[in-house]
């Protein structure tokens, strides 16, 4: 198994968000989860990812055999972790093409492989680039600075193709892009997916998952998964909202 | 910078203030103390011509009459200049024909400091007038450029064989009155650097000099005089460290650059002399007083510094744009971290019409310093048609750090444009995380932060120059988050 999360509590400010997360990914799986706003998604992703501004009050988390809550953000992200943020982060001054030979090159060095040099790695950005149909002069500019919403969440996609992780936790990635962005970045994302790697797909819409097809979908309330089922239940969402879900919730625990 | 760079740097750092040894040679070091007869003392040990010495007497009956400045935004004890000595040389200077009759224990120093002298070691196109405390050791690629005409000496060197030139050039940009520091400097000044380069000459190669501050409680009164005559052009590189010592030191240097008509030059500094400890103790003060002046039609003077050490930097390199067309320019990177305090910026003033200036700054400010930008654009009356771009930014890192930008202007002609900018920026946390998320660490995530924000500046430094400009920023702000 890639990841198990067992029972995991997460508060922020004395507040607790996550309540008791169970959840289990195989490799070559692709897994959907939606919920209300508010209900702890990105909290769940960011978690995963090693913020440090929650605190993990019970649980655990294994990834890849490894308890994933004792490395640092950065050696998740080099044991194949990738977060596409929902809300990605400008860097003035720092260019894209800076950022991901850095980060490319720290990976490959945790991981005991030689750096890529200058050729090989433009050959590899151009490759990428055409994945999610980039614009050329996106890569040369500074971190998302001055993107569009839609660019930023292209750029999130781009760089994933670079880094190729093992685990991708894509936090609303369809939000702000157009009609024809969504369907590019969405078979881009489908092209990266493999019987080796695994998807997390947060988001609110069906439509998304009209293009990756998700094995599993979770339904995240109030920090906890009340819901599973298959690619049909994001339909049902789609169709009925949360609200009967959360009357059987209530009858379940009440 | 790579990350296998950096790595490098962190050790580096990690062995805390690398050039904190002291050399263990015999000085001639003059009593402690201030007054007339330490004056002619110190012209007497150097055999100056007389003008010099009545010029240095001036200067200090000048500065008896004047107070210390207070108005910078830096805070420090008040110095006992009557606890200062204020010459101390090698005891032995023997004329050298080469680099091989350098005294050893010199050479290591040097070594020690990765400045090695060597021609076979020196980067292929640098010259290096490496000052030693009070005065020149050593000079290099002396031939090449005197071929050329090109005058490149100490500044006794040059009072001794160019007379003329020190008389007609000396304190007409930074006159002897001009301010505490550099009036001080002007009665006690022990050694320098000195240039000419003739009509119509590219000066071929960078001319470098290394200052170095040694014997314990000297004062270090440098004194550096350029001049490119019609046509000519230079670029001068400084670059600074000093050994560790608890008491602080004082260091009020002079520059003056003089262009005449279509000259240019350009002066860079990198200085990283001890700024103290982490809580503040000891740390060079650093009072200096810079000013070119593009004298002819179309000429030329730029500044461009990094300024990442002393516990406290008091600093306007400053253009006087006389000639018509001339052109000014400041790019600056100035760090704080700890408890140091830097209050530099730049004064431009425009004399002669369609003139120009360009003012880059970019202060960083981390762990509980303070640094602030001062500038001053000036328009004279007669200054038709005068530019001025200024950009000032600051960036934090923590909370417990101030930045503060002090920009002045005096425009007394209508058809001046004069356009300022200024940005305030944080590194933030979530920009901190989202490069951690991409298997970058902090110091490293810090380190792109920062040179991607400096890169401006350092696109205006030589390329060596550009390379420890970047490491020295490395060095002083490890470890400054988390
Ligand atoms: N750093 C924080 N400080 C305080 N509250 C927080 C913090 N982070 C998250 N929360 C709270 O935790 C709850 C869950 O937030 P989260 O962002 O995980 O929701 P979400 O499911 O991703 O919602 P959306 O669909 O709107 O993106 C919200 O009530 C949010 O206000
Ligand atoms: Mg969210």
């Amino acid at each position: 198994m890639l990841l198990e999360i067992k029972n995991l509590h997460a508060k922020v400010e004395g507040k607790e968000i996550l309540k008791g997360i169970n959840l289990n990914i195989n490799e070559g799986e692709v897994h959907a989860i939606m919920g209300p706003n508010g209900s702890g998604k990105s909290t769940l992703a960011q978690v995963l990812a090693g913020r440090e501004d929650y605190e993990i009050t019970e649980g655990e988390v294994i990834y890849n055999g490894k308890n994933l809550l004792e490395l640092s953000p950065e050696d998740r992200a080099r044991e194949g972790i990738f977060l596409a943020f929902q809300y990605p982060v400008e860097i003035p001054g720092v260019s894209n093409t800076n950022l991901l030979k850095t980060a490319m090159n720290e990976i490959r060095k945790y991981r005991g492989q030689e750096a890529l040099d200058a050729m090989e790695f433009l050959t590899l950005l151009k490759e990428k680039m055409k994945i999610v149909e980039l614009d050329q002069s996106l890569i040369n500019r500074s971190v998302n600075e001055g993107f569009s919403g839609g660019e930023k969440k292209k750029n999130e996609i781009f760089q994933m193709a670079v880094l190729e992780p093992q685990l991708s936790i894509l936090d609303e990635t369809d939000s702000g892009l157009d009609i024809d962005a969504l369907r590019i970045v969405a078979n881009g994302i489908t092209k990266l997916k493999s019987d080796k790697n695994a998807i997390i797909v947060v988001t609110h819409y069906q439509r998304l998952l009209n293009y990756i097809i998700p094995d599993f979908v979770h339904v995240l309330y109030k920090g906890q998964i009340i819901k599973s089922g298959g690619k049909d239940l994001a339909l049902e969402l789609e169709d009925k909202g949360y609200d009967w879900l959360k009357v059987d919730k209530f009858q379940v625990t009440g | 910078m790579s990350i296998t760079e950096q790595k490098k740097i962190e050790e580096i750092a990690n062995a805390d203030y690398k050039y904190g040894f002291v050399t263990d040679i015999d000085a001639i070091t003059l009593p402690k103390g201030l007054s007339e007869d330490i004056i002619i003392k110190i012209s007497e040990i150097k055999n100056e011509p007389k003008f010099l010495l009545e010029w240095r007497l001036k200067a200090f009956r000048h500065w008896q009459t004047m107070v210390e400045p207070d108005w910078a935004n830096i805070h420090y004890q008040k110095i006992d200049y009557q606890d200062i000595s204020y010459y101390s040389a090698p005891k032995e200077k023997p004329k050298l024909n080469s680099l091989d009759e350098v005294d050893p224990k010199l050479r290591e120093t040097f070594e020690k400091l990765g400045i090695s002298i060597d021609e076979q070691k020196r980067l292929s196109n640098v010259a290096v007038d490496a000052v030693f405390d009070s005065v020149s050791v050593a000079t290099s690629f002396k031939e090449t450029l005197s071929d050329l005409g090109i005058i490149f000496c100490s500044f006794s060197d040059a009072v001794k064989n160019h007379p003329d030139l020190i008389k007609k050039y000396l304190g007409t940009v930074v006159p002897y009155t001009d301010n505490f520091f550099a009036t001080l400097n002007s009665a006690v000044f022990s050694d320098g650097s000195f240039v000419y380069i003739p009509k119509g000459v590219r000066c071929p190669m960078e001319l470098s000099t290394y200052f170095r501050i040694n014997a314990a409680n000297t004062g270090q009164f440098e004194r550096t005089l350029i001049i490119a005559d019609e046509g000519a052009y230079v670029s001068y590189l400084e670059g600074c460290t000093a050994p560790r010592r608890d008491e602080n030191q004082l260091h009020a240097a002079v520059v003056e650059l003089i262009t005449l008509d279509n000259a240019e030059i350009k002066y860079s500094t990198v200085q990283n002399w001890y700024p103290g400890d982490k809580d503040g103790k000891g740390g060079i003060f650093n009072f200096v007083t810079k000013r070119g002046v593009a004298r002819g039609i179309n000429s030329k003077i730029s500044w461009t510094q990094v300024e990442t050490g002393s516990a406290i930097t008091w600093k306007y390199p400053s253009c006087i744009l006389q000639g018509d067309n001339s052109v000014g320019e400041f790019h600056s990177v100035a760090l704080t971290n700890n408890y140091q305090q830097a209050d530099t910026g730049t004064k431009m003033i425009h004399l002669g019409k369609n003139t120009s200036s360009t003012i880059i700054s970019k202060g960083i400010s981390a762990g509980k310093s303070n640094n602030s930008y001062r500038g001053l654009v000036k328009v004279t009356k007669k200054a038709d048609n005068a530019r001025n771009f200024s950009q000032c930014d600051s960036l934090l890192i923590g909370d417990k750090c101030g930045a503060h930008t002090f920009p002045y202007l005096d425009i007394n002609n209508s058809s001046a444009q004069v356009e300022h900018e200024a940005t305030t920026s944080k590194i933030g946390e979530d920009q901190i995380f989202y490069l951690n998320q991409r298997g970058i660490s902090t110091d490293d995530a810090i380190g792109l932060i920062v040179n991607g924000y400096c890169k401006e500046v350092f696109k205006k430094l030589p390329m060596e120059f550009a390379v420890e400009a970047q490491k020295l920023l490395g060095i002083s702000l490890e470890g400054s988050v988390g």
